[in-house]
Order: C-alpha cells, then sequence, then structure tokens
C-alpha cells in the first residue's frame, strides 16, 4: 500500500480500525429461493405471496435452481471454493415479519467457501494502491418480510412479498483498515455483482446491504471487541459508520470504558450509531439442518455451465483495455461498472479504435450524460452512432471541435452523425485553394504580427492558425492549415 | 344383498365393477355408518356431500362405460394431518380451529384424482403427537374394542392415527389415510385389529400433511387387510417435485404384485426387541408368527440391531427437535388462533396464543425440542441423537445382510385403558419402542392383526423391509394373515 496508514488519533496514541462486511444481496431471480412466487420490487403488498412464502400448514421449500447457480457463479467470480456439497439450516426465532417462524440459512455448510476481492484506493493507479480483502464464504438464505407501522394509529401490518426472496451473504474477513477500504471493497462486490448478474445492486431499493463490523486496537495488538452495525445501505454510509464507530470506540476505552458486544443501527441523519441490542439480550437461534430439504449435492456438469456463463470480469476488463493503450485512469473508469463496460465494449465492437473511443467516452459522452443527468444505459446515443461519429473523426472529415458539434445535434435529434454533417454543412475541408486564400487575407490584415513572427516572435504561429480556422468557421482541417501557415509564413 | 360396509376396498371395488351396487349405494351406507357412532368420536368433520359426490363421479364413469378408475366407488376417511381444500383442517388442535385450507395435500388429491370419496376428516392426537389419542382437543377417540372380561373400561384405539383405526376397525369406513412418524400408523392398527403400513420415507409426498417431525413423517394406509393396504398406498404414493424429500421413483404395482410365497426369503428375528417385562401373550403371538412365516416358506434367522435399546431416546430428541421448530409457524399472525388480551404487544400474543391453543403434550415436545437445540445443550443431545439415528440406520444394514425382512411385535402390549398413561408420559412414550427403529431408519414396516389377548383384544405383529421393499413387506404380510385366520371384530356397543 502506498498510502499512509488511516489511523485515529487518541490521547492515548494512535488507533487502527478493523473491518468486516458482511453483505447481503439479493439474488437476481424470477422466483424466489424456496417457492415460485415473484420477486419484483414495489409490487402492492402481499402480492408476491405464495402458500410456501406465507407458511401455511403443511407447505415445503424447494430450492430454486437459478438461485444456486447465480450464488455459484458470484462465488466463482471472486475464485472462491465451491463446495459441492452444501447444506441448508433453520436459524429460530419469532417474528411477524418471519411466516415460519425460522429463516432457512446455511451455518454449517456454506455453498461457497473462501475466495477474494482485489480493491484499489486510487483510480489513477489500481495496481500501485491494491489490495486483497478475504471472502470467508458466500451462503444463500431467505428474507424476511416487512412490517409497517405506518398504516394504522395502533396496528401494525406485515408484506410478505420480501419474505423467502433469496439473498446471498457475502461474509468477508476482517482485512479492511479504514473507511476507504472499506468503501472500496463494497464498491468491487457491486461491480462484480452486477458484472455477473447475480445481483443488481441497487442499494437504494435494498438488493445491497452491509452489516458493517468495526473494532479498534492499537497496532499490533490483539483484535478488539467489535461491533455490529447492521442494515446499512451505501457505499458512503458504510464508510461514515466506519469513521463514526471507531471513533466512539477510541472515546470510550480511553475513557476507562469498554466496548460491549452488541447490534448498532446507523442513524445518517445524525452520522452516529446507536446500540440496537447486545450480546446478552441476543437470541439463541438454535440452528439446526432443515429437515425439508435435503443437503444440496453439486454435479460437475452443473458447475462447468456456471463457471462457463461467467462474463468477462472488471480486473481482466480493464487489463484487456490498458494492453490496447487505454491508459490505466480511463481503464478503470470504464470497467467500474458494468453497464459502461458493456457500452464501451460495443463501441469497440462496432469498430472503434479503442485509445480516442476510450478518450470521446470518459470527456465527451460522461460530460454529456452528466449534463443530462443520465446513466449510460439510458444514453440518447448509441455505441453505433458513436462509432460513426469517431470513424469521421479518424478519417479526417470531422476536426474535434466539429465532432463536438455534430455530437451536440446527436445528443438533441438522435440523427446519425454523416445525415447531420451533410445537412448542417460541418463538414471539415482540406480544400488547399480556399485555405490558401483564407491565409493570404490574414496575413494581410495582421502586417504587425506578421513582421514580429518573421522578427522571430515564433509563439505568434498559433494566433495565425487561430484566425485561420476563425475566418474558415471552425471547418478547416487543421493538419492542412498548420502545413499551409508554415510555407506561407516562411 | 348383504351389508356394503362388510366389504373392504378391494371388495367395494370389485363389486362397484361388477354392477353388484353403485357408488352412491355405498357412500350412503358409509355415511350413515359414520352417523351412528358419534359415541366413538372417530370423526372431527364429517363429509357425506364430499363421499357422494365422488360417488356421483364414478356412477356416471361406469354408466358412459369409462375404464374405472383405481378406488372408484370406494370412500375413505382422511386423518386431519392431511390439508383438504375447503374442509377444516386442524391436526385436532385448538391453535388451528376455523382454519379451512384453500389447497388440497398431495396425498388426499391422489387419492380423489383415484376416484375415492372422502368421508369425512378423522380425529387424531394433537399434531400427532400421542400414542392413545388422549391429546386430541377434541376429546379422545374411543376404540370399538371392549375387553371380554366384561369390564367396560373404554380403551385406547391406539394413536396418533387412532380415528383412522377405531374407524376402520368399527367398518365406518374400508380404509383411511394415517400418518406415521414413530408408530402412529402401525401402534394403533395393532390396537383395533387392523393392516397399516407406514412405506420407505418419500414414498409419499409431505405436501399438505402438517408437519409434527419432518425427516420421519411418513404417510400411508390403515385397512382391513393387506390387499386394501397396497390398493391403497398405490393411490397414495408418487413422486411430487414440491416436496425435496419425495423419491423420484415410479409407484410399483403393489397389489399386483402380492404373493404369500416366502419361499427363498429370509426373515430376521431382532433379539434386541425381547425386552424384558415384555407380556408373554406377546411372545408367544410373535412365535407364532415365526412359525407361520417359516410355514409360508421362508427361512428363519436371528438377528442383532445392537443399537435398538438407544432409538427410542434419539428419537425422543430428533421428533421434538423437529416439532419445536415446525410448530412455530402457529404464531396467531396469519391463520387460526388469535389471542391478543388487552394493550398486548407481538410478544404477549404469541404467548397467550401459544398458551392457549396447543395441548400439553404438544408443548411437552416443544420445550423438549427447543431444549435440545438450544445452545450449550445442541452437541449433548441433538448432534448425539443424529449419530445414534446413523447407527440404528447402519444396525439395519447389518441385518440385510443376513435377512430380507424383519418380523418383531408392533407395540409391547394389547390396547390399554383411556386415562392409564395418560399421567405419565415415559410409559405412553414406551408404546413406541418396536416402531420407532424403523422410523429413524426410514424404512416401510407394517402392522396385521395376528390374534387376539385374554382379553379378547387385537395383537400385531410387525414386518419391517429393506428401503423400497413394501412388496416384501406386504407379502409377508399376507402370508401371516393368511395363517392368522383373523376375522374378528369388535361388537357394537356405539
Amino acid at each position: 500500500m502506498t498510502e499512509h496508514a488511516y489511523r485515529i488519533q487518541g490521547a492515548t496514541g494512535e488507533w487502527e480500525v478493523v473491518i468486516g462486511l458482511e453483505v447481503h444481496a439479493q439474488v437476481t431471480s424470477d422466483a424466489k429461493l424456496f417457492s415460485g412466487a415473484a420477486t419484483t420490487f414495489g409490487a402492492e403488498p402481499n402480492t408476491q405471496v405464495s402458500l410456501v412464502d406465507a407458511a401455511m400448514p403443511g407447505m415445503l421449500p424447494v430450492p430454486n435452481r437459478e438461485c444456486i447457480r447465480q450464488a455459484v457463479r458470484t462465488g466463482m467470480a471472486i475464485d472462491a471454493q465451491i463446495n459441492k456439497w452444501s447444506r441448508f439450516d433453520r436459524k429460530n426465532y419469532f417474528y411477524a415479519d418471519l411466516p415460519q417462524g425460522y429463516q432457512i440459512s446455511q451455518l454449517y455448510h456454506p455453498l461457497v467457501g473462501e475466495g477474494a476481492i482485489e480493491i484499489s484506493l486510487d483510480d489513477k493507479n489500481p495496481d500501485a494502491a491494491g489490495k486483497t480483502i478475504g471472502v470467508e464464504r458466500i451462503h444463500v438464505e431467505q428474507d424476511a418480510g416487512k412490517l409497517m407501522h405506518d398504516q394504522h394509529p395502533t396496528r401494525s401490518y406485515v408484506d410478505l412479498n420480501r419474505s423467502g426472496v433469496a439473498l446471498m451473504e457475502i461474509v468477508s474477513r476482517p482485512d479492511m483498515r479504514s473507511p476507504a477500504e472499506a468503501g472500496a471493497y463494497l464498491s468491487k462486490l457491486r461491480s462484480i455483482l452486477r458484472y455477473v448478474g447475480s445481483c443488481d445492486g441497487n442499494m437504494d431499493q435494498g438488493s445491497m446491504r452491509a452489516d458493517v463490523n468495526v473494532s479498534v486496537r492499537k497496532p499490533g495488538d490483539e483484535y478488539g471487541t467489535r461491533t455490529e452495525t447492521k442494515n446499512v445501505n451505501s457505499v458512503r454510509f458504510v464508510m461514515a459508520v466506519v469513521e463514526q464507530e471507531a471513533k466512539r470506540q477510541v472515546e470510550v476505552i480511553e475513557a476507562g470504558g469498554k466496548i460491549v458486544q452488541e447490534t448498532r443501527l446507523y442513524d445518517p441523519d445524525r452520522n452516529e450509531t446507536r446500540s440496537m441490542r447486545s450480546k446478552e439480550d441476543a437470541h439463541d437461534y438454535r440452528y439446526f439442518p432443515d429437515p425439508d430439504l435435503l443437503p444440496l449435492e453439486l454435479d460437475d456438469a452443473f458447475l462447468d455451465e456456471c463457471r462457463a456463463s461467467l462474463p468477462e470480469l472488471p480486473d481482466s476488463k480493464r487489463a484487456r483495455y490498458e494492453a490496447a493503450g487505454i491508459t490505466r485512469y480511463n481503464a478503470a473508469v470504464l470497467t467500474a461498472d458494468v453497464d459502461t463496460a458493456r457500452w464501451f465494449d460495443a463501441l469497440l465492437d462496432a469498430g472503434a479504435s479503442a485509445v480516442p473511443a476510450a478518450n470521446w467516452v470518459t470527456s465527451e459522452l460522461f460530460g454529456a450524460l452528466n449534463r443530462l443527468g443520465k446513466d449510460i444505459a439510458a444514453s440518447p446515443v448509441s455505441p453505433a452512432q458513436a462509432a460513426e461519429l469517431l470513424a469521421l473523426v479518424a478519417d479526417g472529415t470531422l476536426s474535434g471541435s466539429l465532432a463536438k458539434q455534430v455530437f451536440e445535434v446527436m445528443l438533441e435529434t438522435g440523427d446519425a452523425p454523416a445525415k447531420i454533417v451533410e445537412d448542417r454543412g460541418l463538414k471539415q475541408t482540406s480544400d488547399t485553394g480556399a485555405i490558401e486564400a483564407v491565409i493570404a487575407d490574414v496575413m494581410a490584415k495582421n502586417p504587425n504580427q506578421l513582421a514580429q513572427y518573421r522578427g522571430g516572435k515564433e509563439a505568434l504561429f498559433g494566433f495565425f492558425v487561430g484566425q485561420t480556422m476563425k475566418a474558415m468557421g471552425g471547418k478547416a482541417n487543421p493538419g492542412v492549415v498548420n502545413e499551409l501557415l508554415k510555407k506561407a509564413l516562411g | 344383498m348383504s351389508d356394503v360396509t362388510d366389504l373392504g376396498i378391494a371388495g367395494l371395488r370389485d363389486g362397484f365393477r361388477a354392477g353388484e351396487f353403485s357408488a352412491r349405494d355405498v357412500a350412503e351406507a358409509f355415511n350413515a355408518r359414520v352417523d351412528a357412532a358419534d359415541a366413538l368420536n372417530a370423526f372431527l368433520v364429517k363429509t357425506p356431500d364430499h363421499a357422494l359426490a365422488a360417488a356421483d363421479v364414478a356412477d356416471a364413469a361406469r354408466a358412459a362405460g369409462e375404464a374405472p378408475k383405481p378406488l372408484a366407488g370406494v370412500p375413505i376417511g382422511m386423518k386431519d394431518l392431511f390439508c383438504t381444500k375447503g374442509v377444516a383442517t386442524t391436526a385436532a388442535s385448538h391453535i388451528l380451529e376455523g382454519f379451512v385450507p384453500p389447497y388440497e395435500s398431495a396425498v388426499s388429491q391422489n387419492l380423489w384424482d383415484a376416484g375415492a370419496g372422502m368421508l369425512g376428516k378423522l380425529n387424531m392426537d394433537q399434531f400427532a403427537m400421542g400414542s392413545s389419542n388422549e391429546t386430541s382437543a377434541f376429546g379422545n377417540v374411543i376404540s370399538p374394542w371392549r375387553r371380554k372380561d366384561g369390564g367396560n373400561a373404554p380403551l385406547a384405539p391406539g394413536g396418533s392415527s387412532g380415528g383412522s383405526s377405531s374407524a376402520v376397525a368399527a367398518r365406518l369406513c374400508p380404509g383411511a389415510t394415517g400418518t406415521d412418524t414413530g408408530g402412529s400408523i402401525r401402534q394403533p392398527a395393532a390396537f383395533t385389529g387392523i393392516s397399516g403400513i407406514k412405506p420407505t420415507y418419500g414414498r409419499c409426498s409431505r405436501w399438505g400433511t402438517i408437519a409434527f417431525a419432518s425427516s420421519l413423517d411418513q404417510a400411508g394406509p390403515m385397512a382391513r387387510d393387506v390387499r386394501d393396504c397396497a390398493i391403497m398406498l398405490e393411490a397414495m404414493a408418487g413422486f411430487d417435485v414440491r416436496d425435496a424429500t419425495s423419491l423420484q421413483l415410479d409407484v410399483p404395482q403393489w397389489e399386483a404384485g402380492l404373493s404369500a410365497d416366502l419361499k427363498g426369503k429370509r426373515i430376521g428375528i431382532p433379539k434386541e426387541y425381547r425386552v424384558d417385562g415384555m407380556p408373554a401373550e406377546i411372545e408367544t403371538l410373535w412365535q407364532q408368527g415365526i412359525d407361520w412365516l417359516r410355514d409360508a416358506g421362508a427361512e428363519i434367522v436371528e438377528v442383532s440391531l445392537p443399537h435398538t435399546k438407544y432409538a427410542l431416546p434419539a428419537y425422543y430428541i430428533i421428533a421434538p427437535a423437529e416439532a419445536s421448530s415446525n410448530l412455530a409457524r402457529y404464531d396467531g399472525v396469519r391463520y387460526g388462533l388469535r389471542d391478543l388480551p388487552e394493550g398486548a404487544g407481538l410478544q404477549d400474543m404469541y404467548a397467550a396464543t401459544r398458551a392457549d391453543g396447543f395441548g400439553d403434550e404438544v408443548k411437552r415436545r416443544i420445550m423438549i425440542g427447543t431444549y435440545v437445540l438450544s445452545a450449550g445443550f445442541y452437541d449433548a443431545y441433538y448432534t448425539q441423537a443424529q449419530k445414534v439415528r446413523t447407527l440404528i440406520a447402519r444396525d439395519f444394514e447389518r441385518a440385510w445382510e443376513a435377512c430380507d425382512l424383519l418380523l418383531a411385535p408392533t407395540a409391547p402390549s394389547a390396547a390399554f385403558a383411556l386415562g392409564e398413561k395418560s399421567a405419565d408420559p415415559i410409559a405412553m412414550y414406551l408404546n413406541d419402542v418396536f416402531t420407532v427403529p424403523s422410523s429413524l431408519a426410514g424404512l416401510p414396516a407394517m402392522s396385521v392383526p395376528g390374534g387376539l389377548d385374554a382379553a379378547g383384544l387385537p395383537l400385531g405383529l410387525q414386518i419391517i423391509g429393506k428401503p423400497l421393499d413394501e412388496q416384501g413387506v406386504l407379502n409377508a404380510g399376507l402370508a401371516i394373515e393368511q395363517r392368522a385366520g383373523f376375522v374378528a371384530r369388535p361388537e357394537a356397543w356405539w
């Protein structure tokens, strides 16, 4: 690591923070983990509930192959061990949003074992500022329903739409040491999940949320007692939780207090964590193997299919872009999100050459999308149209500034660049006769500058270029202008 | 024409097909029998219209010359553990009082698809927990049998499928569904002089059957004889994608495969089943059974099942552990009973609902199960019990090297009087001593009547088979049935 280690300055010296994340990611699947009910977000309450999800008497869970497949693919994407034999356990507790009175999860034998995620703290130089964060396991489990307390003055309502929805719980090792690392880990994990297609990563819709485990210690000491802040639903909040919770713990310890192992909640409005319950009143979940389900056994054909269906992942895509001459920074930016990478790959597939395409996307396209407030997936200009525009630049039809103008029109009208060039006469000219005439005119109008230039003030060359281009309405080929000017100015 | 209610399933089926009577005649006759037997308290719900509707369909199909369905013209009784669409289903509990499922269990649907009709829902031990039917929230079933010594003490019909056993024995229905977790088909069959088979775990789908202990629960038929059991089991069994533990196998033609010729079969006699204090009459009947099977051509060998004595304790850890979790869904939130005291919060509602809704035996097992799964005790109880379960299964696997089937008594005694054991749960649990090991191993096992004890009460013999060898079990049962010549039936007093 090239960055300076993150330290909290306490009264008694420097403290190190130790962070582990348990991320719950909703599996992208049309159906729930153990029932055929649908999983659409935002549906009317209790419209996506099967007899199994409502835990009607005699109903039984049957594992959904697609949910298992997505978790296995996710495991493969982080180079994790895939356990061909795993098992579901029941986690028993009573709550009104938990119809069965237990959550089907995997405590003893998870589907996915040890893996790792590479993070980067510096987009401009991802390799130099990289770090490997261990992933202890990924298991699959059911989500619970949702209680609604705002529907009636004295009663609570239960919405079971989420009940039984498949989640992956992705448990990291306590390998992170700063808010930035925690943020980078969560962003990278989200990126991988979106590449794999196993989770849409929509944190604001609750498709992804993190339980943040934080402890502090003097550098080199044993791990301190940790707290777990539940259900943090953005990268920014995760970083804030780490910062606030680490500070709080240092203050407690330095004031002579002790950190108690407890569950906490984050309040974004006050930017602080609050105690929810301590270990003493923690549930005894009475985990035991679910007797309604047989152990999950995966065969080689299934695993082969999972592996074959994996897309190119961000790290290898970045390497490929760099090999094509794209800068590290641009390669990192282009691969961070799957939608951007897909768009860029489509641009390359449409014939654009890598380096100018990368420069154009990261400057022109991103700038335009930013102005329009649109995601790249909703870009008004398609990769094929962009490729056409870049081709017109490459073959000299358009100069850089003309290309900008054409792009603006494309954004407004959606027309093809060639049509815009034709209709508006924006074509760059390399007509030497016309350019020479303009040059002669410019020289005639600026005798002082000409004299100075010829007297040795070569910096004035740019002035003549500017004047010539201006007089040509920006349509002159800058290369030709340069060449002819050099000749004319002598 | 003789009374059709004297006929069993095969007799009714064949008579109906031969045109000797209509299905409606049969349904009406059994409906009348059911109506006249309220004193037995065998039925929680009567569904005469269901039986009549199925009968009318069968009659119309016969009139139209269609090929008859396997159980066309046969009305049956349905244990109240099976969810039946539009018909109240309570598992004989107060907590599910008023619950009317909007769905049909796999087993009952299979039976309706086979042409059967339903006479009603049969009483049982609450959530199938009990051996005497005394844990029903709606009063115990009474056995139609009485001791011939003149003492008219009401007797237990066995449990938990006591409504089923009582109703079949009293000829209220020619056959009934049962479920067996640790002996709940076999023990009541033995107590009432009828036959009943628990198939291999996974033969019958558990979908829509209210769960007691998922890894043990298995549905099966209870009927007057072995052939009727074979016919009914064929209709009940079958793979079901909705049950992850269901076996993906075709259903054999057990009735067609029936044969009482046991030549070449080796029958194992497990020496550990000779328990202390076993009544002499049970011992004698067991010996009699051995002789009958030898007479049928089988070779008799002694085998050892060394871990038998640990089966009962292991069972009474595993079954309550699963039950404590399976019954968590009865919480007053979505269906069934809800007790919401004034000003109560969620936890108060749970406590009040479950305190009021579950009977003592159910609460006892939930507490045992909760205890054995709790932190610090899990390994000592649950893990240990699972190890025992593995050893017991291994005992059987070793035994199969020396024999094809096992013969043992079904229960350690004849039917006891109601109230006799209800104060002593351990004494009650001991009823399962011979049936529990095969349940833990998931093996097919059946009880057939062997004879009467000195008090004139039926005694059962149990045949246990290898996994999936229901045919072998049924055939040995048939061999005993033919030699036992069991024709005794309870005299109607109800």
